[in-house]
C-alpha cells in the first residue's frame, strides 16, 4: 500500500506542474501589460518587418495613445500556414503566397472574402521575378528564352517547396505562353529545357542565393526583384547585375487578419490597424526602400528609377486562378512532375 | 501486488520500485514514441491500399529511395572502418590532446545538422577550401551523391565510435599479446581475436549509423542539390509532400523509411541475441 502512494503523489505534482505551465501560457491580460500582436510572415521578410514594426508602434501610439508591441514569426509561408492551423495564435499573416492564405480561409481561420477587405486584392506591395547575373552579363541573358539555351546554368529554388520557385516557374510558363501563342507542345518543350538547365534546386530562396553567390554556381539566379536588389546591395554592386525581363509575373504579397485568433487574443482592432498601416504613405515609402513595388502613385513615382517598366502577367489571367494553377502545375503528378519526368 | 512479488525476489535497486519505474518508462514511451506513431498510422488510414501503393511506387520516389539507400550504405561502410579506427586510437593509445579528440567525436551530435550541412557544402563546393583541390581531379562533392554520403557520414559517425569504444576498453591489450605469443601474426590476431569480440558492437553501431542516415534531412539537404532523379533524398520528398499539405502522402513515404529502419534494427537485435548466445554456448 505504501508503494501506491508514490505514484499518486507523483500525479499530484505533475498536475500542479501542468496547471502552472498552462497559466504561464495563457495571454497576459493583466492591466499595464502592453498588448502584443503576432505577425506570421515569410522567410525573407525578417529585415523588412524589423523596420516596419517600430514605425507601426509609433503610428499606433500617435493615433490611439496606446503602447503596443509587435512580435514576428518567420518561416516558409506554407510552413507558417501549417503552424497556424495547428494552433500558433498569430493575429495577422503577411505571406508571399495567395494559396497559403487561402488554406487558412478554407480552415475557417481567415474570412472567405479576405482578398476584398484591403485594396489591391489585399496585397499592400508587390514584386516580380527578375534575374541576377554575373558581372558584365557574359551569357547575354536578357529574357526568358536566353535561359533555355544550350549550357546555360540556372539556379532557383524548388517550386515544390518555395514560393519564389513557384513564381519563377509560372513566369517562365507565362512568357512561353505568349511567345508560342499558347501552343502547348512548344511551351512544354521550352519548359523542359528551362527546368533541365537548373543546376541546383534548393528548398528555399535564401538557400538558392547562397548557392549562387557563395558557391559560385550558375550563370543566373532567378528570384524576387526585391531579393535580387538586396543581394546586389549586400554582396557588391560590381560583381552582379540585375536584369528585369520585359515580361514577368506579378508576385503579390497578401495580408490578412486571422480573425479567429485575433478576436480570441483581444487584438481585432490592433490587427486591422497593422494592415491599414501597411497602406499608408509612410509604410509604402519604407516598403519601396526595400525594393518592393508599391501601389501608392506618389511613392511609386519617387522610386520609379528603381523599378524598370515591365509587362507583369497576372496569375489569374494566365492560369485562371491560384487554386487552378496549383492543381494543374504543382500538385503531385501535375505539369511540373510531368516536365521533370525522365 | 505483482509488482511487489517481482521486486521482492530481486535485491534492492537504487531507483524506487519496479512498478513505479516501469510505469513511468511506459508512460514516456507512449507519449514520445507511440503517440506520434499512432497519428502517423491515423494519417495513413485515410489511404486505400491501391492509393498507398501508387504513392510509394512513384518513379521519382523510387529514384530517391535508391539515392538515399546508396548514400546511407556508403556512409555506413565508411563509418564502420573509420569509426573502428577512431575508437581503436582513442582506447589503445595515449597522446596529447586525447581528451579533446574524444570530446570532438560527439560534435556531430552537438552541432545543429543544418549548420553541418552548410559548412560541408561550403568546404566542398568547387570554390571551397577542399572542393577547389578536388575540382582539377574531376571530382565534385557538393551537389552530387558523394556530398550526400559525406553529410550522412558526418552526422552518424559518433554511433560507431561510441558503441565500439566501451567494448574495446573492456578488452585488455594482454589479449592480443597472448594471441601473438601463441604465434598469431598481427593481422591474424586482429581478424580472429579482436574483431570477433568487437563484431556485435560494430554491427550495432554501423546499423544505427545507417538508420540515422536514412532519415537525415538537415545536413544532407544543403549539399544534395535536389535534382529530380539524381540527388533527391527521400526525406526531401516527405518535406515536399508536407509543403503541399499532403499529410497522407507524407505519412506514406515516411512509413517506408520507418519500416526499413525498424526491420534493420530488429534484424540486428535478433542477430546479436543469437551471436551472444552462441558465444556463451562456448562454440565461439
Amino acid at each position: 500500500m505504501f508503494r501506491l502512494s508514490k505514484p499518486r503523489s507523483l500525479f499530484a505534482v505533475s498536475a500542479v506542474g501542468l496547471a502552472l505551465a498552462l497559466s504561464a501560457l495563457s495571454p497576459a491580460q493583466a492591466q499595464g501589460e502592453p498588448r502584443e500582436l503576432l505577425n506570421s510572415s515569410y522567410d525573407i521578410a525578417r529585415e523588412l518587418f524589423a523596420a516596419v514594426n517600430p514605425r507601426f508602434i509609433d503610428w499606433w501610439q500617435a493615433q490611439h495613445d496606446e503602447t503596443v508591441s509587435v512580435k514576428q514569426s518567420h518561416g516558409g509561408s506554407s510552413t507558417q500556414a501549417r503552424s497556424i492551423m495547428q494552433g500558433m495564435r498569430a493575429d495577422v499573416v503577411t505571406f508571399n503566397q495567395v494559396t497559403d492564405v487561402n488554406v487558412l480561409a478554407d480552415a475557417g481561420l481567415v474570412a472567405k472574402d479576405w482578398q476584398d477587405r484591403y485594396p489591391n486584392q489585399a496585397s499592400p506591395y508587390y514584386s516580380t521575378i527578375a534575374f541576377l547575373v554575373r558581372k558584365g552579363n557574359p551569357r547575354h541573358i536578357e529574357n526568358w528564352d536566353d535561359l533555355a539555351g544550350d549550357d546555360v546554368s540556372i539556379v532557383f529554388p524548388n517550386p515544390k517547396t518555395s514560393g519564389n520557385g513557384r513564381y519563377t516557374y509560372l513566369a517562365a510558363w507565362g512568357y512561353a505562353d505568349q511567345a508560342f501563342d499558347g501552343n502547348q507542345d512548344k511551351i512544354e518543350n521550352f519548359m523542359k529545357t528551362f527546368l533541365g538547365n537548373v543546376e541546383v534546386f534548393d528548398t528555399g530562396g535564401r538557400g538558392a542565393t547562397t548557392t549562387f553567390v557563395e558557391r559560385d554556381i550558375g550563370d543566373v539566379l532567378i528570384t524576387f526583384e526585391s531579393e535580387v536588389n538586396n543581394i546586389r546591395n549586400e554582396y557588391g554592386k560590381d560583381d552582379y547585375e540585375v536584369v528585369v525581363p520585359p515580361v514577368s509575373i506579378l508576385a503579390e504579397f497578401p495580408v490578412a487578419v486571422v480573425d479567429e485568433y485575433a478576436e480570441r487574443n483581444g487584438n481585432a482592432d490592433l490587427a486591422k490597424g497593422y494592415l491599414d498601416y501597411l497602406y499608408t504613405k509612410d509604410a509604402q515609402r519604407l516598403l519601396a526602400s526595400f525594393n518592393y513595388r508599391v501601389n501608392d502613385e506618389k511613392v511609386a513615382e519617387e522610386f520609379s528609377d528603381r523599378f524598370p517598366k515591365t509587362d507583369l502577367l497576372r496569375v489569374e489571367d494566365v492560369f485562371g486562378s491560384w487554386p487552378e494553377a496549383m492543381k494543374t502545375h504543382f500538385a503531385s503528378g501535375g505539369e511540373l512532375d510531368q516536365l521533370q519526368r525522365r | 501486488m505483482i509488482a511487489q512479488a517481482l521486486t521482492r525476489r530481486r535485491e534492492r535497486r537504487v531507483l524506487p520500485g519496479f512498478g513505479l519505474s516501469l510505469g513511468v518508462s511506459l508512460t514516456f514511451v507512449s507519449l514520445i514514441l507511440l503517440l506520434p506513431m499512432t497519428s502517423l498510422v491515423g494519417q495513413l488510414s485515410q489511404l486505400s491500399w491501391s492509393q498507398y501503393w501508387f504513392l510509394i511506387t512513384d518513379p521519382r520516389l523510387l529514384a530517391s529511395y535508391a539515392v538515399t539507400l546508396f548514400g546511407a550504405a556508403v556512409a555506413a561502410i565508411f563509418n564502420a572502418a573509420f569509426g573502428l579506427l577512431m575508437a581503436w586510437v582513442l582506447v589503445r593509445y595515449e597522446f596529447p590532446g586525447k581528451r579533446l579528440v574524444d570530446a570532438l567525436m560527439d560534435l556531430p551530435f552537438a552541432l545543429p545538422t543544418a549548420v553541418a550541412g552548410i559548412t560541408l557544402a561550403t568546404l566542398y563546393s568547387s570554390n571551397g577550401w577542399i572542393g577547389r583541390l578536388l575540382e582539377p581531379l574531376g571530382m565534385s562533392v557538393s551537389y552530387t551523391w558523394i556530398g550526400i554520403a559525406l553529410a550522412m557520414a558526418f552526422t552518424s559517425i559518433p554511433f560507431v565510435v561510441r558503441t565500439v569504444q566501451p567494448v574495446l576498453e573492456d578488452l585488455p591489450a594482454e589479449v592480443d599479446e597472448a594471441a601473438m605469443t601463441l604465434g598469431a601474426s598481427d593481422s591474424h590476431a586482429f581478424r580472429r581475436v579482436i574483431l570477433p569480440y568487437l563484431w556485435p558492437a560494430l554491427v550495432t553501431g554501423t546499423g544505427l549509423a545507417f538508420v540515422r542516415s536514412l532519415g537525415e534531412f538537415g545536413a544532407v539537404i544543403f549539399i544534395a542539390g535536389g535534382k529530380p532523379y539524381e540527388t533527391e533524398i527521400t526525406s526531401l520528398m516527405i518535406f515536399v509532400k508536407l509543403q503541399e499539405y499532403d499529410y497522407a502522402g507524407a505519412s506514406a513515404v515516411a512509413s517506408i523509411v520507418l519500416a526499413t529502419s525498424l526491420t534493420l534494427l530488429l534484424a540486428i537485435n535478433l542477430w546479436q541475441g543469437r551471436f551472444i548466445k552462441r558465444l556463451h554456448g562456448g562454440r565461439g
